[in-house]
């Protein structure tokens, strides 16, 4: 078993989430992370799944993906072929802040402030899942009011260019 | 929409109609001569339309909505044409599902419309709304939902592209009323290219080359037929590349009657209720050539124990399938058509004479414990087996044969013969009951001419007996066989085997099926002595319209060989 990330582009059409999900919940495989968002290319949406499973089940997803009519293309990869980044958002007493490690803890974990009000603050951290999660466990100490992380959001290294791969597959037809 | 260009065909223009005018006039764009539907609220306005266009398009009223979408699939697989099927929102959209899920795992090409409620009520929980997109989503190859009259024309050019192309499926396209009712210009093109949507895989050279080496060092080479060949309509490629390499070669039972039955090369049925050799010699040869099949659990049984020995080449349409069951050596991506000509090409022309006559042996083996038994009992009671030798001897191996789900299924499959291609009918993938009355219909409207014959169980038939009234009403010439075991045999057998004869509600009654018919106004027959049995056969094939005969078999008959579940395919048993 290893953590995968999933990249699906796909037309801009109703549904097409509900479509692409159904295939992990047939193999009751757990989506630990997506993410939506406009590619690169206009009307190319990328949606960014994480998973833990074997190769073998990740490479039948992926040819499972792509044979959806409205999906352009899918890819996976490790970590190791991965850059990602998550953010993770912390609402806490404005008041806490004064307490003596308040602001130690801020800095060790290279966190900012978002946004200060007169009764909570938000302070923000970008950075791995282990990271955010151990910037959350630390400002326990503090009394965290509301937690909020991002899916992963990633850039792959080894990837063609979107448009290449467009290119191709107009080839194709 | 741009990921859509334009055919050299001429287009269809129309100004100022309605949603449910452009629709029946796309129907007719795309040479849709019949559609199997029924209506309700939602999709009136199209019914409407379609009492306009009563000469052109030919509309088959079914008594239940999984009666006309089986009808549909049976039309469809043995025409070769996109089926077409109508129905109304909330139940009647549902009622199509079960033979949503059947095209789908079958590949059958259907093009489903159902009405929707008003676009304003959308998410309402208004009369008779469901969620159909998303119910049918799983057992659609793709679907949508149209709420106004102009995005009509692309979703259904979509539609027909995408239901009938690569490997085939079931669509489904969701109309509200309003957008039927909606005013517009319409400008129809046919859809002939999505930018997300490979259909056919390009051939790769290379893979051919691999393969053909492969096949030119093999000294055992088995190949195993699936659907993808008649769907490739690659019958004769395949007959081809078989003589060449000289290689036996078993069917799927949906790849049945892609090659004739008494062909020298044809070596029978695969899978749980197959043939001995195919079976066995699965786990002997070096080479296995799988064209245009899936490799079903139905037909591997246990995948550890599946062709550990072989080099794998898988020739298929659908890039999912390779290695998605069996481990693939050599994959060969494309058409069937275009790859098995490709390949034939490459490969040097071989005898295996030896190894096919091993096959032979075992078929002997077969024949003596197995097939004389049943195909020529001396027991009193009728067997399965005898009444289906019978009929493929009376229509001369040119019958459409269309089947239902349970042990006739396996036993006409196993003894029905073929002279031609997309001549059987069943309900591979789903197993679904009730499928056969309708699908025979079907099949007997795609093809008036030929003589259509359902084998159906007493527990199927009465899943969707209704559809008796279609038939009547279309005065469709099917001829019905009812295979009465006063039980549900194949899960009766699997109790017997399996659950030390527990026979926990598997015992059925049944009407009087020959009065039942005689209501419908079709002509029908009861036999249960052997002396009478073929005078009725030929009866019923002789008689001028639908017929239906019950035949009283054998209660508690079982259906071998058989692979057990979790056995592997040589550790079929005979008995
Ligand atoms: C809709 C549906 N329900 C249940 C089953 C499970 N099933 C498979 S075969 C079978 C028995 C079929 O009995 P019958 O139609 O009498 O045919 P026979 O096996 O006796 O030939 C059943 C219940 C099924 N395949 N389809």
């Amino acid at each position: 078993m290893k953590r995968y990330t999933i990249s699906i582009f796909t037309e801009n059409f109703i549904g097409l989430l509900n479509r692409v999900s159904i295939i992990f919940t047939r193999r009751h495989l757990n989506i630990e992370s997506i993410t939506a968002s406009e590619s690169e290319v206009k009307d190319v949406y990328r949606y960014t799944i994480v998973l833990t499973t074997t190769e073998e089940q990740v490479l039948k997803v992926v040819r499972q993906l792509e044979k959806i009519v409205d999906v352009l293309k899918a890819f996976y990869h490790t970590d190791e072929e991965t850059i990602f980044q998550e953010i993770a958002l912390y609402k806490i007493r404005t008041s806490s802040l004064s307490q003596s490690n308040a602001e130690q803890l801020v800095r060790k974990h290279n966190a900012r402030v978002l946004s200060l009000a007169e009764d909570f603050t938000v302070l923000e951290k970008t950075g791995y899942k282990e990271d955010t999660q151990a910037f959350l466990e630390d400002l326990a100490s503090v009394g965290v009011l509301e937690f909020a992380r991002s899916g992963r959001v990633a850039i792959t290294k080894p990837m063609k260019e979107l448009a290449a791969y467009l290119g191709e597959l107009e080839h194709l037809n | 929409m741009k990921t859509i260009t334009l055919e050299k065909k001429e287009q269809l223009q129309a100004l100022n109609v309605s949603g449910a005018e452009a629709i029946v006039k796309i129907l007719l764009e795309e040479q849709v001569a019949t559609i199997f539907g029924y209506p309700g609220g939602a999709i009136m306005p199209v019914y409407d339309a379609l009492y306009g266009y009563k000469d052109k398009i030919n509309h088959v009223l079914s008594r239940h909505e999984q009666g006309a979408i089986h009808a549909a699939q049976g039309y469809a697989r043995v025409s070769g044409k996109t089926g077409v099927c109508l129905a109304t929102s909330g139940p009647g959209a549902t009622n199509l599902i079960t033979g949503l899920a059947d095209a789908l795992i079958d590949s059958t090409p259907l093009v489903c419309i159902t009405g929707q409620v008003h676009s304003s009520l959308l998410g309402t929980d208004a009369f008779q709304e469901t969620d159909v997109v998303g119910i049918s989503m799983p057992v659609t190859k793709w679907n949508c939902q149209v709420t106004k009259a102009a995005d009509i024309p692309k979703a259904l050019a979509k539609a027909f592209y995408i239901a009938a192309s690569g490997r085939p499926g079931p669509v489904l396209v969701d109309i509200t009323k309003d957008a039927q009712f909606e005013l517009f210009d319409l400008l129809y093109t046919p859809c002939t290219y999505l930018r997300s949507y490979v259909p056919t895989p390009r051939l790769d050279n290379r893979q051919i080359e691999a393969a053909a080496a492969l096949i030119n060092k093999a000294k055992k080479p088995f190949v195993l037929v699936g659907q993808g060949v008649i769907l490739a309509n690659a019958e004769q490629e395949l007959k081809t590349f078989l003589e060449k390499i000289g290689a036996p070669a078993a069917w799927t039972v949906l790849g049945l009657s892609a090659m004739p039955t008494d062909h020298f090369l044809n070596v029978g049925m695969l899978g749980m209720h197959g043939n001995y050799a195919p079976n066995v010699k699965t786990n002997e040869c070096d080479v296995l050539i799988a064209v245009g099949m899936r490799f079903d659990d139905r037909v591997t049984g246990n995948l550890d124990y599946y062709a550990k020995q072989a080099k794998v080449i898988h020739l298929e349409i659908d890039p999912s399938e390779i290695g998605k069951n069996v481990a693939t050596d050599v994959a060969v991506l494309g058409d069937a058509k275009e790859s098995l000509k490709a390949l034939t090409t490459m490969v040097e022309a071989n005898d295996h004479n030896e190894w096919v006559q091993s096959f032979r042996a075992l078929e002997k083996v077969e024949n003596d414990k197995v097939m004389q038994a049943q195909l020529y009992p001396t027991q009193e009671q009728l067997s399965m087996a005898e009444v289906v030798r019978i009929v493929s001897e009376l229509t001369h191996q040119e019958a459409i044969l269309v089947t239902d789900v349970g042990q006739h299924q396996m036993v006409a499959s196993r003894y029905f013969k073929f002279n031609n291609s997309k001549s059987n009918v069943t309900s591979g993938g789903l197993g679904t009951m009730g499928f056969a009355l309708p699908a025979a219909l079907g099949a007997q409207i795609g093809q008036p001419e030929r003589t259509v014959v359902a084998f159906i169980g007493d527990g199927g038939f009465q899943m969707t007996l209704q559809e008796l009234g279609t038939i009547k009403q279309e005065n469709a010439q099917v001829k019905i066989i009812i295979l009465n075991n006063n039980f549900l045999g194949m899960v009766r057998q699997w109790q017997e085997l399996f659950f030390d004869k527990r026979y926990s509600e598997t015992e059925i009654s049944s009407p009087d099926y020959v009065q039942l018919s005689a209501a419908y106004g079709i002509a029908g027959k009861r036999v249960a002595m052997r002396d009478n049995l073929k005078a009725a056969i030929a009866e019923m094939l002789a008689h001028d319209g639908a017929y239906l005969l019950e035949v009283m078999v054998a209660k508690e008959g079982n259906v071998f060989p058989m692979i057990p579940t979790g056995a592997s395919v040589s550790d079929i048993r005979l008995v």
